[in-house]
């Protein structure tokens, strides 16, 4: 199977320039720059059928369309490296071992749009990624990938590393603008959306560090060549992170359209000492927790979407029969009640108390009525923020509690032994 | 323009306004905290959510704008159920210590909550503990952090009013707390407005926590003396419970809504400039040491003037009228003064140096009735050739109204002018230095105890009522007036301040076509 984003990963020095322009590195910059209209890199990015990568599927190339070009203010691309989602961890590697794949992206991106500025937002904790990115843009410009005319286009372009300060929320691209301008992450009323209102009030494309990294082989082999590498209306591979319960958790680039079953029992080998599948996330924390009779489930934004659940960020987390789903539900809500930002009410305040309703289910301290009232608690989050982080407090904790209810009676009725967790 | 209908009624609005705009053109109240209309919209507080047609999610009628054919019910099953949600939530961290909480009775989480609640309450959790409770943030509010629901008007009013910016909200989650920067104190010249916007019990004013529980308190609209502004405020008085606070009967002002003067904003100076009303005041008529009564008191003003107007000699009364008179006193001044008693030296405009102002509500000129007196007494002399012929033994009888002479000019000036005239008469309000020189003191009532007329800096002819009766024998200056007219044998023949401005507005070109009712609360604007 042909690898994209990962083509390189693993080569020695596979983060340098060197090693990038073994492989016709920044030629796809080149041919976009110097043989094609920014509306024909635009289109060939459409027909692609690439999506957002950073977990909400959206057109990409549609995205880049909404960008108003008779607004006479400066246009900016912003990199969302803002990898907090629990379970997802691919844009560190991508960061890692080809960010020049992301720095050739971001050129062909911000001619596409008209943009001579792109800011990468990298999660603080990335720290590594971070110094290895700025190596690579400093490499760029000394090289003239970067900076002003460059490969003597006339082209300009710069490239800010801008590290996080440890906030999820701040993945939320509206807070992450927030975040980069200097204010507090919270993220902002829409509309007026990024693309027409977005960094210091210009238009703003706002693309994930793996999207923008699937961009330069587009653009060299075609949009064809990688619509048909995925599944309808979702083009290419993605990169799926696995963890929990399985024999080999890790990074692992496969088409759109493979199912849940292949990728945990043909690619991670399955789950460890013939034990049984208990429940898995297919797509980060906030994605709704499937079940094993769902696993078939191909793993494609549409088909995740159909049943209930997401693709989110990729982050698939996979629990066996050892797990007790009413903590698991703990941690979920504990991490929400933790990074809820604080703006809106219902997720503030309600974050919080489903954390200490869940807990105290946990703890074995509850009562009926709380269980009874957790779902209907849990609902009241969704749908009346200003975010989605909101939604995901409502899906992801929700879901425990309707999936597996007998796990939380039996909390309450104490037939479960105080968890070994 | 959009033409839409909430809860059934149609209603055209320009492009651009917003739901919650449209119901309240409409009459249609949509609970609200974060929203204030003359703040930038946050939509933190989602209490504000209504259903429109087509849309699957319920929207913040604060921030989405009316489209045509645009079709919102604010309250049916599922907004009301929001409601009722989005006030649980505001409650899991509340500590309902309403019993003693100064918010109480003017709070808008117990007045929706008694109109949307959920009544069985589902916490039993323990509530996160913020830091600050009944703490000094400044020299006029206190900060109760466990109360507040962070809509943060403070904090946009502090950023876009006053750009001060002396509020936060720290920390995240459910720990977020309303503070105000390390190091800074919320110590600007219209702080106090912080309380009015605070919805609830989280910013209590210091001046008036647990005085008076709001719902003692009667509201009369007035307009603020404290300068040529004249910002819009409600006198908000308590009768009920005189063993309160010594007699007190104005517990605190408040801002009135006035899109053109000072919107709903009122300076901490004007906030907090009411306890001359109930202090320090002249109760009864004083001739020398003795208590005398109105009747004797006009007869020996009369006494003092009769033979100066049979000699032909009223050019020895000296007059110093006051811009801190309404409209109507003034006019009754320049009656009696000007037009029976023709020849007296009459002026108002004091040679003060002028206060401090800034570029919003603030102005140099501390009297709220410059204008209307410019208008009204056009002066024959100034306040210092008065001053200066009374030192010197050319007055008979020197008049004052309300003004502190010993602090404009000095006391030996003012001990002087009392050996040099024969009657020196003091009429105000309040004690002050120059009423223990003045041989005659006459009580007046205060701008809060009548009904009248102020012209503010902008031309503008605004209204007061009076909240309560004058104190003691306090009376109108105009009353006053007319009552030495009358002993003089030339009644003028007012019962009302309402008829003196109807005379002003046959008189006086200015002010034609104006009436109390078409002036009403908002005001109306001088002919130029």
């Amino acid at each position: 199977m042909e690898k994209i984003v990962t083509r390189h990963f693993g080569q020695p020095n596979s983060h340098r320039l060197e090693n990038y322009l073994k492989d016709n590195g920044y030629e796809a910059a080149r041919k976009a720059l110097t043989q094609m209209t920014p509306a024909a890199v635009i289109d060939e990015v459409k027909k692609s059928n690439l999506r957002g990568l950073g977990g909400a599927g959206f057109p990409t190339g549609t995205k880049w369309s909404f960008i108003p070009q008779a607004n006479p203010k400066p246009k900016y691309l912003v990199i969302n490296g803002d990898e907090g989602e629990p379970g997802t961890f691919k844009d560190k590697y991508i960061l890692e071992q080809d960010p020049h794949a992301l720095l050739e992206g971001i050129i062909i991106t911000c001619y596409a749009i008209g943009s001579h500025k792109a800011y990468v937002y990298i999660r603080g904790e990335y720290l590594k990624s971070l110094q290895i990115l700025q190596a690579a843009v400093d490499e760029a410009y000394k090289a003239n990938y970067l900076g002003r005319g460059i490969m003597g286009t006339g082209f300009d372009i710069d490239v800010v590393v801008h590290p996080g300060a440890g906030a999820y929320i701040c993945g939320e691209e509206t807070a992450l603008l927030e975040s980069l301008e200097g204010k507090k992450g919270f993220p902002r009323l829409k509309p007026p959306f990024p693309a027409v209102v977005g960094l210091f009030g210009c238009p703003t494309v706002i693309n994930n560090v793996e999207t923008i990294s699937c961009i330069a082989p587009i653009i060299n082999k075609g949009a064809d060549w990688y619509a048909k590498l995925g599944c309808e209306k979702n083009g290419g591979n993605r990169l799926f992170c696995i963890s929990g319960h399985v024999v080999k958790p890790g990074i692992y680039e496969l088409p759109n359209g493979i199912t849940l079953r292949e990728i945990i029992y043909d690619h991670a080998g399955g789950i460890p000492n013939g034990r049984k599948l208990k429940a898995v996330i297919p797509g980060g924390i906030s994605a709704p927790i499937l079940t094993p009779d769902q696993i078939d489930v191909k793993m494609d934004f549409d088909s995740l979407k159909a049943i209930g659940s997401m693709a989110g960020s990729g982050g698939i987390i996979v629990m066996d029969d050892t797990t007790d789903m009413v903590w698991a539900a703990m941690v979920a809500a504990r991490f929400f009640a933790h990074e809820s930002c604080g703006q809106c009410s219902p997720c503030r305040e309600g974050s919080g108390w489903v954390y200490r309703n869940v807990k105290r289910i946990y703890q074995g301290q509850a009562k009926p009525h709380d269980l009874n009232n957790l779902p209907g608690i849990v609902n009241n989050i969704g749908g009346n923020t200003i975010c989605a982080f909101g939604d995901a407090v409502s899906m992801s904790v929700g879901s425990y509690v309707t999936k597996f209810r007998s796990e939380f009676e039996a909390k309450i009725k104490g037939e479960y032994a105080e968890s070994k967790h | 323009m959009p033409n839409l209908s909430i809860d059934g009624k149609q209603i055209e609005v320009p492009a651009g306004t917003t739901i919650i705009q449209a119901a309240d053109k409409l009459g249609i109240s949509i609970p609200r905290y974060c929203y204030h209309p003359a703040l930038p919209v946050s939509g933190n507080c989602r209490i504000c959510m209504v259903e429109v047609e087509k849309q699957p999610k319920l929207q913040i009628a604060c921030y989405t704008p009316v489209a045509d054919g645009m079709v919102v019910k604010t309250n049916s099953p599922k907004v009301l159920e929001v409601r009722k949600t989005v006030l649980e939530f505001l409650l899991v961290n509340h500590p309902v210590d309403c019993p003693v909480c100064d918010q109480a009775g003017e709070c808008k989480l117990q007045d929706y909550y008694m109109e949307h609640g959920q009544y069985d309450s589902r916490l039993s959790d323990v509530k996160v503990k913020k830091e600050k409770k009944a703490f000094s943030i400044g020299p006029t509010v206190m900060l109760d952090q466990e109360r507040c629901i962070l809509c943060t008007r403070c904090v946009r009013f502090a950023d876009n009013i006053t750009k001060t910016s002396e509020f936060g909200v720290f920390s995240r989650g459910d720990h977020s707390q309303l503070d105000i920067y390390p190091g800074k104190q919320l110590d600007n010249a219209y702080s106090g407005n912080v309380v009015d916007i605070c919805p609830v019990g989280a910013l209590t004013d210091k001046d008036f926590r647990f005085k008076c529980r709001v719902w003692y308190l009667s509201q009369t609209k007035s307009v603020c003396p404290g300068c040529s502004m004249g910002c819009n405020i409600t006198v908000e008085w308590d009768k009920m419970r005189p063993h309160v606070h010594k007699n007190a009967r104005v517990m605190r002002l408040k801002p009135r809504l006035n899109q053109d003067v000072n919107q709903y904003w009122i300076c901490d100076k004007g906030r907090y400039n009411y306890r001359f009303i109930d202090e320090n005041r002249i109760q009864h008529p004083q001739f020398k040491d003795n208590l005398i009564t109105w009747d004797e008191a006009v007869g020996v003003i009369a006494r003092a003037i009769k033979p100066l107007q049979d000699s032909n000699q009223t050019n020895r009364i000296g007059v110093i009228a006051s811009a801190q008179l309404t409209n109507e006193d003034l006019f009754a001044v320049r009656k009696f003064f000007k037009e029976t008693l023709k020849g007296a030296q009459v002026d108002f405009r004091m040679p003060e140096n002028p206060g401090d102002s800034d570029n919003f509500l603030i102005k140099a000129d501390k009297n709220p009735n410059t204008a209307g007196a410019l208008n009204i007494l056009q002066a024959d002399a100034q306040v210092e050739q008065i001053v200066q012929k009374a030192v010197k033994g050319e007055i008979d009888v020197l008049y004052v109204f309300g003004h502190d002479l010993v602090k404009i000019f000095s006391k030996e000036t003012v001990a002087q002018i009392a050996k040099k005239v024969k009657l020196f008469v003091y009429q105000g309000s309040n004690i002050n230095e120059t009423c223990g020189y003045a041989h005659l003191n006459l009580p007046s009532s205060v701008y809060a105890e009548k009904e009248g007329t102020f012209t503010n800096c902008q031309q503008k002819v605004q209204r007061i009522w009076p909240a309560f009766l004058p104190l003691a024998e306090a009376k109108s200056d105009w009353q006053i007036i007319s009552l030495l007219s009358a002993e003089l044998g030339a009644p003028l023949a007012y019962h009302h301040a309402q008829e003196i401005f109807k005379d002003i507005a046959a008189n006086l070109a200015p002010f034609s076509e104006m009436t109390y009712e078409k002036i009403a609360d908002k005001g109306m604007v001088l002919k130029a």
